[in-house]
């Protein structure tokens, strides 16, 4: 392991760096985007219901990684040219947007309903009301499954490896072939991801306890 | 106090896990016993082929057997060191897969356009080389790209196949051009196909079969490397060996070597079949 870690730090550097931009970038556009979708969800609107339905449906239930490689094929050979961090990052942030969707839409609903008409015989309109009254109490009962969340997208980045999105389990597979050294190479690129999901699980938990 | 116990035990469950992963390493395994006899006593020698490489090692989905001129040297060679009914047993592997799989016993040899490097004669053992191959470029047809010289531009983006000594090669050739590097030849043709890069990189073998399944692309510029395929053989497994060379030695005697070459490479536009035969 010693090894590895040290002929291969440049490259393991690299992937380390590209795996953490590529999760934060698609943390917060996900959070976004399913934020947004779990409100259409529970619009009174029956058209947006539908429209957030079928954006959630479609994209929970096919795989990661078609979705990537649909990014990666298809849309620069019709639309646009996007290389494989662009489209590996993009399937990311649509996939795990749609699972965030689902988790805030159980939050919102779980608030009890007399806070939204209290919010609105007080005179705020449905969006204040839902801004300032329901969504910040939702978020503070999903924040567990939202760390879930979270946990799983960093590990999902993986999904680069397979678009050449140069991120740890890309340098991963790069460097097992190299250095021949299959399992020690496995175990360094498990060490790292390590690194970025523990403190992100212990800043989850933290936050847990501050605003419960 | 609480916080202290909590960290050290998840300290001491990281350590569980390095020695748990480690005992799995050394354990005796498989791999330490007699291959030869072990086949012997089978009737069976389990090869670890390609089934993504046309002319090579192909899945044929029709009756769910890999096809190619490496399987069919294979299953020569088996009817040579076990006789007439000696049977050959192949297992799908990629590039990144083979050598540990030959390592934890799973494969007798790899036979899987496998390239004879120093790096990787120091983890396993060589037969003589069975294939002349040399790598070469693939690009679109009426592309720019002529040779390996014209890649060496800084923002030129090359693909090539993860585990695959090609990649490396390019380093060489053309450092400035920035390598791609995809799991499979199916995926890296798909990457060439949607314009991720300019050139695609690897043996010329490989490529001639791609560029027969599509004819909007050509092999250009010759090769720029010796590429001789060698059938990897575990270390410390001697008398399979000798049997492999001898048996190889034999197929190329008697004509079957030649047979099986036209057989795949008789049709090949561009493919020197007099220059390959033995």
């Amino acid at each position: 392991m010693w090894y590895i870690l040290t002929h291969y730090w440049s490259e393991l550097i690299q992937g380390l760096g590209y795996t953490l931009l590529s999760s934060v970038i698609a943390l917060f556009f996900s959070t976004i985007i399913g934020t947004m979708f779990a409100i259409f969800e529970v619009l009174p609107n029956r058209a947006m219901r539908i429209i957030g339905r079928i954006y959630i449906e479609l994209f929970r239930n096919i795989p990661l990684l078609v979705i990537a490689m649909f990014f990666y094929v298809i849309i620069p050979m019709y639309v646009a040219k996007i290389d494989g961090f662009t489209a590996g990052t993009i399937g990311l942030t649509i996939y795990t947007s749609s699972f965030i969707a689902e988790t805030v839409r159980a939050g919102i609903q779980s608030v009890d309903k007399g806070q939204m008409e209290g919010a609105r015989s007080n005179g705020l309109t449905y969006w204040q009301a839902m801004r300032y009254i329901v969504l910040p109490q939702a978020f503070k009962i999903v924040i567990p499954p939202l760390g879930n969340q979270f946990i799983n997208l960093v590990k999902n980045s993986s999904v680069l490896a397979f678009v050449a999105g140069f991120d740890l389990m890309y340098q991963g597979n790069s460097i097992a072939s190299l250095s021949l050294d299959t399992i020690n190479s496995y175990m360094v690129v498990g060490v790292f991801y390590l690194i970025i999901t523990l403190p992100l699980s212990y800043y989850m938990r933290h936050l847990e306890k501050r605003l419960a | 106090m609480k916080k202290v116990t909590r960290y050290l035990g998840v300290i001491g469950m990281l350590g569980l896990l390095t020695v748990f992963l480690t005992a799995c390493g050394s354990r005796k395994s498989l791999s330490q016993q007699d291959v030869l006899t072990n086949d012997r006593a089978s009737n069976t020698i389990t090869w670890g082929v390609k089934a993504d490489t046309k002319l090579f090692g192909l899945m044929d989905v029709k009756d769910n057997t890999i096809k190619g001129f490496d399987a069919d040297i294979a299953t020569a060679i088996t009817k040579k060191i076990l006789g007439k009914n000696g049977k050959a047993k192949f297992v799908q592997v990629t590039s990144q897969t083979r050598i540990p799989l030959l390592k934890n016993g799973n494969i007798d040899a790899i036979i899987a356009t496998m390239t004879i490097t120093p790096e990787r004669e120091k983890q396993v053992d060589f037969s003589s080389s069975y294939f002349d191959a040399g790598q070469s470029l693939l690009v679109k047809k009426g592309s720019s790209i002529k040779s390996v010289k014209d890649l060496n531009q800084a923002g030129t983006k090359v693909i090539g196949v993860t585990g695959a000594n090609s990649v490396a090669n390019i380093k060489k050739f053309a450092p400035k051009a920035k390598v791609l590097e995809l799991s499979d030849y199916a995926q890296a043709m798909t990457a060439l196909k949607s314009g991720q890069g300019v050139a695609l990189t690897t043996d010329n073998g490989i490529l001639y079969g791609m560029a027969s399944q599509n004819p909007g692309y050509e092999v250009v510029g010759g090769t720029f490397t010796k590429e001789p395929y060698g059938i990897a053989i575990n270390k410390g497994q001697d008398p399979f060996k000798k049997e492999v060379n001898q048996a190889l030695k034999e197929i190329e005697a008697d004509g079957t070597y030649n047979r099986i070459l036209k057989k795949w490479f008789g049709n090949v536009a561009g493919f020197d079949y007099k220059e390959a035969s033995r």
